[in-house]
């Protein structure tokens, strides 16, 4: 393989950002045909440093090489002219756009709409990823929408193509097609720069490894000749310990703490999913884990279950309570929270300190106001006291939630609830974009929640978290939520077969053409 | 080149240097406008913000100054709580005007009787015009989602026909000898809102307008209400999350300004203006929206900025007399002022920084 | 054939030049939405135009220089907001609502000295054989120019948006401003310029306000047209044709309830007067309230500021 030409090299890039160095003196080279891993934790610099590749950010200071010339791309399209092609995590695609005209959009000069529309048709065929061109991209599943950014890169003939966290937002049965494609396209001679944290993708597809933490090279590695243990503690930089779980108590009694019995609500989110159908019980001490794609309803569960969506009688129960007809407010009131995705703008207000959010959902059961009047100083000693308790990293509790990283302000929101002693708790992707210790604090202070009695559900698009920390497992698909089963004894093919769906008679489809 | 990068932190230094540096600026270019007018700018600039204050007549100025600030602040407070909450009212000067007839409709229904009832129904009555006229924009905006900005203002065009018809008819004074105009208040005691203080220029309406600036800033700042508006306007997912109900933040919002908007008409009929006339209105509800912003939104800095926009005004007067400004000059001057708010404000939340070409 | 003392053929002519004015402004602030960007300043942008464009004329004795200078105008006023939001990132509502009460101020200050004087006629450019066509020619083909340049504007709008490469960027940008940033487009330059086109067609149809429609100065003189605009927008769910459709229904309104007046109709002139706005009221509560396809096609990123922070 080492014989292969060097396509593109990077030599000692330095990218400073006020308060934080993105990237210090990385240097990797990638050779023609070449699937090449860039592997880090979230935080460690990967993203900044393609977007550098990709002209959307310049850097202070080093240099690139393309086939042994400079290269300093000032724009995307340059980027693009080169030979260079980016699938973006998320953010460059438009829902009222139909996928001919996203397509066009990432292109230099697209031919006109007819011919472009049949291309992608030929040109999806051809890597067995059937797109139709004229749909409306919101109306695409995540799998799908996926398909149009790698199709707008293919149009162009790219030399090196860059993924950026690709399989995120893929089932197990689309990851398999995403790879048969890479795989093709390295054969083809396109190199391929894959980024990502998940390392049993990156041994089973990629030639070569350049790893970083906190913006610097750590260490370069042949993927296919090391375990993922070493891979993790070259990218952790430190030795894991899976959470501790003390073993199960039996709380008796047969009642469910929480109780959804036949949930549909309609979406109230443009190119939303509702919700149909959905049941399951968790009792108390109990970890329900739900997976499932991106975009299958787990905002809208989330949002049901909080209350900010309202549901028909009985149709949610908690603590013995119908709660739905209720609002966010008087559930936390009877013991029932939740911590939703979007911390910044949706489980805290960016803008408002971290008192005043402390104050958003710790109001009710810590008992901060008085005839409406609110008891600032409590507030602070109450904010105070999660900073404290879940180690989030902050100057101080005055401090507005949008200076603090993703990690800290997840500690805080999911410290936020979990402090409250509740008996029922919501969480959606608790260690979402959260470094890998962070992320072990979080699923560990859950734990201990579940262990002193809560019914926790815990909403994840990450399997290894959800088997990890769950006592049963169900998949949300298309607004239907899948029998809940057991964790032990659970294969990845019978996970596989439960996130499949509707998707699986695609995949299927797809395996015998 | 210039770059602007978000502060961590909004600054609190900006925050409140913001409106000094606007009204600097707004100086500076405005003497600029007065100069190429062929004024002598300081001269201009001194009877504008001196003179009413410690000129030559700045004993009756003053005076001047809370009646014309009176009805801003108390108008620029109810706005600043919907715009506080992303609800936009900008439909105020129709408020003030419905808040006005209702009110004075209620007076002269009773005349000629005298009653010390008769007054504090009359307020009653303007605040319900006011909320009233709030709440069409309000239902249709919870009921079908319709832009309240646009509704509220078509309804001041609505509201001016009415007040039209309200001066040339069914309030129009039967012993006016035909003129158009309802019967002047000040001849009518029971039903009048006289200056307090002789030559302070206090009536009911500016120790209205204090009295709920105070109840504002508690409000906003220790209440949860408070905190719910905000939370509101900051971030509308995460009120959600907290408890907010939309829909009842809204009828909230809009009736408040409505409302205080409607005192501040009923006040305003009832004493400075003496009378319902086609153009008893001077545009303090648009001057409030000015008014709101320049006082960031904040029930104190509103007192600051009404009294503000009450001196342009006095003094505008003044030298449109004395100095033959054009009165249309007062209003660029105004417009100015809150286009040098809106561009500074960005120093509270961003910081500007140099960096040298080539990268 | 008249109903009532009044001409259909005259009436529709008529409202077809009534209707010039919000045409212009609201397929300009079109174009302004769908880059996402809500410009309230419709109203101030126009004055702007109508004073401009009157002072131009009287100056040169020229309308067209009159209708080049409203565009000037109104763009220039326009240039303001697209300085405060676009680069200092001042919020568009607030910002929109001071380029009126500006503009309004302006206005009246320009146009000191120039109450009570007449500018040039704006003639009207029969359509050769086709004005002699009975009816039809009297209605369709016997305005002045700016009424074919408005229905015009409004074809080319239509294409622009829908089948090239500029309407695309236009439209991706109004949409996400994230993801057409990613794809490398200058999101805040391209609104600069759609702010810019919104506030010169705002600033045509102020001028036709002064020059043609009333024809002299008085402050204050468009009267709400501006918001009306805004209004219009809404109505037309973002699409031009149908913006065409709501500003000639708008028109119409104005022009019936103005001959209805002068006709003596029995029903009181305050009703009359205030008809345009309860119609303009009524009609966004029914496009508002089908939540449906209307409120989708809104631009997604509309009102909000960009800025690229990494």
């Amino acid at each position: 393989m080492s014989e292969r030409p060097i396509l593109l090299s990077v030599e000692g890039i330095t990218k400073a950002y006020p308060g934080v160095v993105a990237n210090s003196d990385v240097s990797f080279a990638i050779r023609e045909g070449e699937v090449h891993a860039l592997l880090g934790e979230n935080g460690a610099g990967k993203s900044t440093m393609v977007k550098m590749i990709y002209g959307l950010v310049k850097p202070d200071t080093g240099r690139m090489t393309w086939k042994g010339g400079d290269y300093a791309p000032a724009a995307p399209r340059v980027a693009r002219a080169t030979g260079v092609a980016m699938v973006f995590q998320h953010f460059s695609l438009f829902e009222a756009l139909n996928v001919a005209e996203n397509v066009a959009l990432g292109m230099e000069n697209p031919p006109p709409m007819k011919q472009l529309a049949a291309r992608i048709k030929a040109v999806s065929e051809e890597y067995g990823l059937p797109l139709d061109p004229s749909r409306m991209v919101g109306d695409l599943s995540a799998g799908e929408r996926q398909r149009v950014e790698i199709i707008r890169c293919l149009l162009q003939d790219p030399r090196l193509l860059i993924m950026d966290e690709p399989t995120s937002v893929l089932t197990p049965q689309e990851v398999e097609v995403l790879f048969r494609t890479l795989r093709q396209l390295s054969a083809e001679g396109t190199a391929i720069l894959y980024i990502s944290h998940k390392l049993e993708e990156i041994r089973s597809l990629c030639d070569a490894a350049t790893i970083l933490r906190r913006g610097k090279v750590v260490g370069t590695a042949d993927p296919k000749a090391s375990t993922a243990r070493e891979l993790a503690e070259m990218m952790v930089g430190a030795t894991l310990t899976p959470p501790e779980r003390p073993a199960p108590k039996d709380w008796g009694g047969p009642h469910a703490a929480l109780e959804v019995k036949r949930l549909a609500v309609a979406s109230p989110i443009a190119f939303g999913t509702s919700l149909k159908d959905v049941t399951f019980t968790v009792r108390k001490g109990e970890v329900l884990g739900i997976a499932g794609v991106a975009g299958n309803g787990q905002d809208e569960l989330l949002l049901a279950l909080s209350g900010e969506i309202r549901s028909g009688d009985g149709m949610v129960k908690a603590t013995g309570v119908s709660v739905g007809a209720m609002g966010p407010a008087e559930r936390r009131k009877i013991g029932f929270v939740m911590a939703p995705e979007d911390r910044l703008g949706h489980g805290a207000a960016p803008d408002m300190s971290l008192v005043e959010n402390a104050f958003l959902t710790g109001g009710v059961r810590k008992g901060l106001t008085r005839n409406g009047f609110i008891n600032w100083p409590a507030a602070r000693e109450f904010a105070e006291a999660i900073i404290k308790t879940y180690d989030v990293r902050t100057p101080g509790s005055h401090v507005a939630a949008r200076a603090l990283s993703g990690g800290n302000l997840q500690k805080f929101v999911v410290g936020r609830e979990l402090m409250q002693n509740p008996d029922v708790i919501v969480i959606n992707q608790p260690t979402w974009g959260v470094d890998a210790a962070a992320a072990a604090a979080i699923r560990q202070a859950i734990l201990d929640r579940a262990a002193e009695g809560a019914a926790v559900v815990v909403i994840s698009q990450d399997l290894e978290e959800l088997l990890e920390i769950a006592d049963t497992f169900a998949v949300l698909n298309e607004g239907r939520l899948t029998a809940p089963r057991p964790v032990k004894g659970l294969t990845i093919d019978q996970i596989g077969l439960m996130m499949g769906g509707a998707h699986g008679m695609e995949v299927a489809h797809l395996a015998e053409a | 080149m210039l770059r602007l990068e978000k502060r961590p932190n909004p600054s609190k230094l900006w925050l409140y240097g913001t409106p000094v540096m606007a009204v600097i600026l707004t100086m500076i270019v405005g003497g600029m406008l007065f100069a190429t007018m062929g004024k002598d700018p300081f001269e201009v600039i001194r009877t504008i913000f001196w003179d009413p204050l410690f000129g030559e007549f700045a004993f009756y100025l003053r005076g001047q100054l809370l009646v014309k600030a009176g009805p801003l602040i108390l108008i620029a407070i109810g706005l600043a709580l919907g715009f506080r909450a992303g609800i936009w009212n900008i439909g105020a000067e129709g408020q003030y005007i419905m808040g006005a007839i209702c009110g004075a409709a209620v007076g002269l229904a009773v005349y000629p009787t005298e009653s010390r009832w008769i007054y504090p129904a009359m307020v009653i009555a303007g605040a319900f015009g006011g909320w009233a006229w709030a709440m069409i924009p309000a239902i249709l905006k919870t009921r079908f989602h319709t832009n309240e900005i646009l509704v509220s203002l078509m309804l001041v065009y609505v509201a001016q026909t009415i007040l039209a018809k309200a001066s040339t008819g069914f309030l129009k004074n039967p012993e006016g000898m035909g003129f158009p105009g309802s019967r002047n208040f000040s001849s009518y005691p029971a039903a009048a809102n006289p200056e307090l203080i002789a030559g302070s220029g206090i009536h009911w309406g500016v120790v209205t307008a204090l009295a709920v600036a105070g109840v504002a800033w508690v409000l906003l700042s220790r209440h949860i209400i408070g905190f719910q508006i905000r939370l509101s306007g900051q971030a509308p997912r995460a009120a959600r999350f907290h408890g907010v109900n939309p829909s009842k933040l809204v009828v909230l919002c809009m009736g408040l300004s409505g409302a205080l908007a409607g005192l501040a008409g009923l006040f305003e009929v009832t004493g400075p203006a003496g009378q319902i006339t086609i153009d008893f209105n001077v545009g303090y509800g648009f001057t409030a929206i000015i008014v709101a912003f320049l006082g960031r939104l904040n029930p104190i800095g509103i007192v600051f900025a009404g009294v503000l926009m009450a001196l342009t005004y006095v003094g505008g007067e003044m030298a449109s007399t004395n100095l033959g400004l054009p009165s249309a000059t007062i209003q660029v001057f105004q417009g100015m002022l809150l286009f040098f708010l809106l561009g500074v404000d960005v120093l509270t939340n961003y910081r500007i920084r140099t960096f040298m070409g080539g990268k | 054939m008249d109903f009532g003392g009044i001409n259909p053929a005259i009436l529709i002519a008529s409202l077809m030049a009534a209707s010039v004015p919000i045409l212009l402004a609201a397929l300009g602030e079109l174009v302004v939405e769908k880059a996402g960007v809500l410009n309230l300043g419709v109203e101030g942008m126009m004055i702007m135009g109508a004073i401009v464009g009157f002072m131009v004329t009287i100056q040169t004795g020229s309308p067209f220089l009159g209708f080049v200078g409203g565009a000037i105008g109104g763009a220039g006023l326009s240039l303001i907001f697209a300085f405060l939001t676009q680069v200092l990132l001042a919020n568009q509502v607030a910002t929109g609502l001071a380029l009126t009460l500006f503009g309004l101020g302006l206005s009246a200050l320009l146009g000191q000295g120039y109450n009570g004087l007449k500018p040039a006629a704006t003639g009207a450019v029969p359509l050769g054989p086709l004005a002699d066509i009975p009816f039809f020619g009297r209605v369709l083909f016997s305005h002045d120019w700016v009424v074919y340049f408005s229905v015009f504007m409004t074809g080319v709008i239509w294409y622009v948006l829908k089948s090239t490469r500029l309407g695309l960027i236009l439209r991706a940008v109004g949409e996400s401003h994230e993801a057409a940033h990613a794809l490398g487009y200058k999101v805040n330059r391209i609104r600069l310029g759609a702010i810019a086109f919104g506030g010169a067609m705002a600033g045509m149809g102020g001028a036709y306000v002064s020059l043609v429609r009333v024809p002299q100065w008085v402050d204050g003189i468009t009267a709400g047209a501006g918001w009306i605009a805004l209004a219009i927008v809404v109505f037309a769910s973002w699409k031009p044709w149908r913006a065409l459709i709501g500003a000639y229904l708008f028109g119409g309104i104005t022009v019936l309830q103005l001959n209805l007046q002068a006709a003596g109709s029995s029903i009181p002139v305050e009703y009359l007067s205030m008809s345009p706005y309860l119609i303009t009221i009524v009609v966004l509560v029914i496009m508002s309230s089908g939540r449906g396809k209307a409120a989708l096609n809104a631009p997604a990123a509309l009102g909000q500021n960009f800025h690229a922070s990494r």
